[in-house]
């Protein structure tokens, strides 16, 4: 983990802090330009998911890195009531605060992968990630480095 | 920061001239209501070429622009939706019914001439 961010999320004007946020942490993992709008867009509905059921939290945001790819890892954090259901908060058309409830599921379908973990009375959780396949010579570069440490 | 409505013929362009918070997409959706009846305008051009991102907050907002200003006589095209904000759009599955789209401001007052006629091959 080379780079980490925290944006504390009190007010609309964070949630475009975030966004932009992470959309600068993608560019610098390499991922593009797409990429990048489609984790803004989830950023932005798990921010907006914070300010209308909590009223504040923050959303880190941190790479990841294995053999074969690159991540970014978005984790929202609240200290709300918690979701009753999990379940019936990634359905579509679920929403309890007068939204279409479209937001989480929307989110889930922009990223790899998507968990929350909410305790009732104790605040919610959401950790998202999108991965990008690590580039081939980079791949090969990182190994003959391994080995030549290996033979030293 | 506020949207700069401006009056062209019959027409009001809206330009987004940044990156919206909620309570500015909201002030959009109202301005464009009341300037509707203000100026008497058959049209609006929203250009969202500056915004990062429509999330579902923003799509349920501009679908509201267009409902409403519908209602009150003018059609409402939205122009300039960058490649990467439509595959975001696609694959979050938002959609901007009844909103006519177009690629930029050009075609954009295209569309409401077109419409304006009677010929309504964009629309939905």
């Amino acid at each position: 983990m080379d780079h980490e961010t925290c944006v504390e999320i009190e007010s609309d004007a964070d949630m475009v802090a975030a966004r932009a946020a992470g959309r600068a942490l993608a560019e610098r993992l390499g991922f593009s330009r797409t990429d990048g709008t489609l984790i803004a867009t989830a950023i932005s509905e798990v921010a907006r998911n914070i300010l209308v059921h909590a009223g504040c939290g923050e959303i880190l945001l941190h790479d990841v890195h294995e053999r074969d790819r690159h991540g970014i890892v978005v984790v929202a954090r609240d200290c709300g009531p918690g979701i009753q259901s999990v379940e019936l908060a990634l359905q579509d058309g679920w929403g309890s605060s007068g939204g279409l409830g479209l937001g989480l599921p929307g989110a889930r379908r922009l990223m790899d992968e998507f968990t929350i973990e909410s305790v009732p009375g104790d605040g919610t959780t959401v950790t998202m990630k999108k991965w990008r396949a690590r580039d081939p010579l980079e791949r090969l570069r990182r190994e003959r480095e391994q080995r030549e440490q290996v033979w030293a | 920061m506020s949207v700069p409505i401006l009056k062209q013929g019959d027409y009001l362009i809206a330009s987004i001239q940044s990156a919206l918070s909620d309570s500015e997409v909201l002030e959009l959706r109202d301005d464009l209501a009341e300037r509707v009846g203000q100026f008497r305008a058959r049209g609006i051009v929203v250009d969202v070429t500056a915004l990062d991102v429509i999330d579902s907050f923003a799509a349920r907002a501009l679908r509201t622009i267009g409902s409403t200003a519908k209602l009150r006589g003018a059609e409402t095209v939205l122009v300039g939706i960058q490649p990467d904000v439509a595959m975001a759009m696609v694959q979050f599955e938002l959609d901007l019914q009844p909103l006519h789209t177009a690629l930029d401001l050009e075609e954009g007052l295209a569309v409401l001439r077109r419409t304006a006629r009677g010929g309504d091959d964009d629309g939905p």
